[in-house]
Parts: C-alpha cells; structure tokens; sequence
C-alpha cells in the first residue's frame, strides 16, 4: 500500500510537466524546492533535535556564493555548488561549535540561529560588491534548451532538477536513518545525557548534522538562486523565509522522511490560493499568508503534533 | 587481583553540601562490589564523577592506572565504564532494540554486527519479546532492564549499577541477579552496584563499601557489614 502510493507519487511528478502549463508547472517546483530544504532542515531538527530557525542563512549563502562566482569570475553552478555548500557548512560548524563552547543549549542555541542569520542580512545589505540591498541579478537569458551546466534552459529542466535534487535527499536520509550516524542523531535528540553515557561523541555527532544540513540547505540555495535569478538580502536570509522553510516539516511530521513533501504538498498550494484570493479581492494585506500559514500550525500542533504523515501511516495497512 | 578502579579522596560539594567527601576504594578486576547507605548518602554524586557528568573537586578516580579525572562521558565510555541511571533515560520514541543498538555501536562500528550484538543482550537480559515496542511503553522494571542492556552493549570492563533492582518483585530480583552472576562469571565483567534491595546486594556482593553523609563509613564482606554497629546505625539513626 505505502509503496503503490510511493510509485504512483513518483509517476505523478515525473509525467506532470507533460500536462501543466507554466504556471502549474512553477507552483510545481516550488513546491519541490520547499520539500527539499525542509528534507534539509529536517536532518537538524527532525533527527538531531536541533531548531534551526535561521535556515535561510544557508539558502542565501548558497545562492550569493554560487551567483557571484558565476557573474564575477564565469564559475558555472555545476562547480560553483561545491563551495556554496562548503561555506554553509563551514558557517554551520562555527554556530555549532560556538554554542558547543559556550554551552548555549535548547531555545538559546535556537537564538543563535536566527542571530546569525540576522547578522549576514545586515551584512549583505551593506555589501555593496554583492548588490547590497538593491539586489545582485543573474543575467536572464531566452528559457529554452537544457544548460545543465549553467543552469540556464527550459522551466521544465529546473523542474526535473529540483525533482532529482529532492528524490536524491529523500534516499539520501532514508539512508542516514537507518546508518550508525542516524541512529546517534536520533539518540541525541531523545536524551544527550543518556546518549553520551553510551559512548556517542555529542559535538561531533552535532557538528555532522549541522555542516550536513547546512551544506545540503546550500545547494537547494543555488538552485534557487539560478530559478529566480534575483537576490535581495532581506528576502534570501530573512526570517520569514526561515520559518517558510520549516512549515512543511513541522505539519507533514518532524523526523520523518515523507512529512517534509506531505507538508510541501499542502502548504505550497494553499499559499498559492491564498495569493490568488487577497489578490482577486484586491486586497494588500500582506499579512495575511503568514496569518493563514500560524493558523495551519497552531491546527497541527493542537490536534495532529506529531504532524500529518505520521497519523496517516498509522492507519495505512 | 588486579585493581581495575581506584577512588582515592574524592571529594565534591554542591554549593556549600558535602556530597562526597575525601571518598576512597577499589574494585578488582572480576569484583563485585555493593556500594550502600542510606539517602542522600551521594552514592549516584560518585557514579556521575565515575562516569565524566562532572569532575571532583578534588581527588583522583583511575580506571587500570588510567586517569579518568576530565574525561566525558563518552570518553569513560570508551575507557570502559557502561552505567545506568537511578532515574531511567529511556530514548522513548525508539524502540528497545533500537536504544540497546545505539549501546551496541559503541562495541560494533558494523550496523549488522551491532544489531546482533543488541540482539543478543536484549536475550540476555529478557527483554526480546519486546524489542518491536517503543521504549516509552515500558513498564518501569522494564526499562530498569534497558537500563542494563543499553549499558551492557557497550561491552563495559566496568558496570555501574544505580539502583536498577528497586520495584523489582523477589523472583525479578533474583532473576537479575543470576544474570550479573552469570556474566561476572562467564566474562570476568566486574560491577560496581548501588543498591537499596539487600536481597541483590548480599546475592551478588564479593564486598560491599558503606558510605554516610558523603563519608566513607567502612568496607568488609557482606555478611560482616551488615553486622557492624556503626551501619545499623547510621541506617536506623538518621543522619548523625
Ligand atoms: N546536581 C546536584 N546539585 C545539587 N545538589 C545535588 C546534586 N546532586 C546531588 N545533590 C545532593 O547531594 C547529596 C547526595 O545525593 P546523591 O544523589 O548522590 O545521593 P544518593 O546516595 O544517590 O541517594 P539515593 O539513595 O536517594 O539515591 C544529596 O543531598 C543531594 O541533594
Ligand atoms: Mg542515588
């Protein structure tokens, strides 16, 4: 049953370019680049136990390192991936090893997050180099042919690569769940002391989910970079970025392997009707998405606070 | 005998309260020792400075020579100390064989030579009939039980045990004790058991050590110590 239902997932987002328009077709990958980075976020939160609400610094990091050594010095995407995504993780491994030091624990190392996300918004404002606040833009060119290379072609190429990307994550953490490493995660998150009294290394097994989350969050940031081709400091590290990224998670199931794509199956799509409506009635409220996604969660977490999937599975046969 | 651990005036206090004070004994390799007294006596302060959660004020804790004085928790692990805890730390939304299996790593870098290790321990302590179930289901001796397994897949040199008999029935205890039996005598594994029940502890005890008020008091065979004036005392007197 769990596994009809996984081909027949696979089958509808492998043929759904072939009968969607470009509209559906960019919902569509949205909706599998928030599936991705919250699969992401999820080896931090879900397995290690660690709340990162400043995930955003990694998507940005990725997409500003990525973009500017593709403009500045002709680094296509397809190389310049790698040290977007050893810069997160070398930035992750500092914010873990910092809290580390200075036993900054719990809601505080959670802080921490956001802070440094803070801290390279403020940044890359005043970094006039990269476009500062009016933005750094990727040269558009004619969307046609498949330029896998530099990320340049057909909507329906960054489509099946966001869908390689997330089908590659989920297999990835299916993977690190069941290995040494996934189990000293999950032990982390259920009890450090006890994990600790049972010869697991707590800095370096925090220190893997971080650089690992963080570098994996990176490469989603230079997909996205190239999809929308326009940075601004205040969207790409903001905090309600962040939180966008963890909705999907949080309401699919925390720690599991399918809520983070449950959660982006929903959420991507409500907020596109949300949209649609405010915009249909003519309204400006921005408000109102952030309203409507706080009402999603305070639902989850008052009746379903495991999250959607794990109440699903439950009653699958 | 060889020493294995060796206490020697090993002190701590928490703000102003002598928990253990200038505390000092030995357990050979292949010994039982029962460590008793009554509440608050700081039995589990000195398993916690055994085991890395913090380090004494003063005094020095070896483990074969080795200073154990700094190490964390997971490094006295590795050193060979498996202990559990007076207060059980299940990993709930794992299941048993899971919990054990993260014990088990520790001993088997191999994911299936680990899983066979958990298996085998969780046979051994009784507890595979319910290596399918959420640790958080368990009943409190059962996770008193996990306690051991998750501690025993370590494969420790050194076993401390904290109080994991309390709320046992008699045919429970003495089930549990024919296990460390049987393992201190198949394995030479040596324990260092804290324990309220005297059933286990004149069962299993080669020696037993009676600390008081973070005082050591005195030292002998069971069957003496139980005897000595000064320890009925201090169990029937309260506090000096
Ligand atoms: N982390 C701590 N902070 C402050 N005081 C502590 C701490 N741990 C223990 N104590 C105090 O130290 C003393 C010894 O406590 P400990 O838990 O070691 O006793 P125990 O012999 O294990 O007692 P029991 O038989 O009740 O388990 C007690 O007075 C206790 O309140
Ligand atoms: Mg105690």
């Amino acid at each position: 049953m769990k596994r009809t239902a996984l081909f027949v997932l696979i089958g509808l987002f492998l043929l759904a370019p072939l009968a969607s328009g470009p509209y559906l077709l960019s919902l569509l990958t949205t909706l599998l680049t928030f599936a991705y980075l919250g699969q992401a976020w999820n080896i931090m939160m879900g397995f290690a136990g660690q709340l990162s609400l400043g995930h955003a610094l990694y998507v940005g990091l990725g997409a500003y390192v990525s973009a500017a050594l593709s403009l500045f010095w002709g680094i296509p995407p397809i190389l310049g991936v790698f040290p977007a995504m050893a810069a997160a993780a070398l930035v992750g491994s500092a914010i873990g090893f910092l809290s580390f030091r200075f036993a900054v624990k719990g809601v505080h190392f959670t802080l921490l997050t956001i802070a440094f996300a803070e801290i390279a918004r403020l940044t890359f404002q005043h970094l006039s180099a990269l476009g500062g606040t009016g933005g750094l833009f990727l040269p558009v060119e004619a969307r046609t042919g498949v330029d896998l290379i530099h990320l340049r072609g057909d909507p329906r190429m960054f489509y099946y690569v966001i869908l390689a990307m997330a089908a590659a994550l989920f297999l990835a953490c299916r993977a690190l769940m069941a290995s040494p490493l996934g189990y000293r995660w999950q032990a982390l998150r259920e009890d450090p002391a006890a994990a600790e009294s049972l010869g697991v290394n707590l800095l370096r097994v925090k220190l893997a989910a971080i650089a690992l989350s963080a570098a994996l969050t990176a490469a989603g940031g230079v997909f996205t970079a190239f999809f929308y081709n326009a940075l601004f400091p205040d969207q790409w590290f903001g905090l309600g970025y962040s939180i966008e990224i963890i909705l999907a998670p949080i309401i699919g199931g925390l720690g599991t392997l399918f809520g983070p794509i449950l959660g982006a199956i929903l959420l991507t799509p409500l907020g596109e009707a949300i949209t649609a409506v405010t915009d249909g009635l003519g309204w400006q409220s921005a408000g109102i998405k952030p309203f409507c996604y706080g009402v999603c969660l305070l639902l989850i977490v008052k009746f379903l606070p495991d999250g959607i999937w794990p109440a699903i599975r439950k009653r699958l046969p | 005998m060889n020493t294995l651990l060796e206490l020697q005036g090993v002190t701590k206090s928490f703000r102003g309260l002598k928990a253990n004070e200038d505390i000092g004994f030995t357990v050979g390799e292949g010994e039982i020792v029962g460590l008793i007294g009554p509440n608050g006596a700081g039995k589990t302060t000195l398993f916690n400075m055994i085991a890395g959660v913090f380090p004494p004020d003063r005094g020095t804790i070896r483990l074969s020579g080795r200073d154990l004085v700094g190490l964390k928790p997971h490094q006295t692990c590795a050193a060979g100390i498996g202990r559990t805890f007076q207060i059980v730390r299940p990993f709930p939304h794992l299941t048993v064989a899971e919990n054990v299996l993260i014990g088990a790593l520790h001993a088997e870098k191999k994911m299936h030579a680990a899983r066979t290790r958990a298996a085998e321990v969780l046979a051994l302590v009784g507890l595979d009939a319910k290596a399918a179930q959420k640790a958080g289901t368990l009943t409190l001796p059962e996770r008193k039980c996990l306690e051991v397994a998750r501690a025993l897949a370590t494969r420790p040199r050194l076993l401390l045990l904290d109080e994991v008999m309390a709320g046992l029935r008699p045919n429970e205890t003495d089930q549990m004790v024919a296990i460390f039996r049987r393992l201190n005598r198949e394995t030479g594994l040596s324990i260092l058991l804290v324990e309220h029940v005297m059933r286990a502890v004149m069962a299993l005890s080669h020696r037993v050590v009676v600390i008081n008020s973070g005082r050591f008091l005195c030292a002998g065979l069971p069957a003496d110590v139980v005897k000595d004036p000064r320890v009925l005392e201090c169990y029937l007197g309260g506090e000096d």
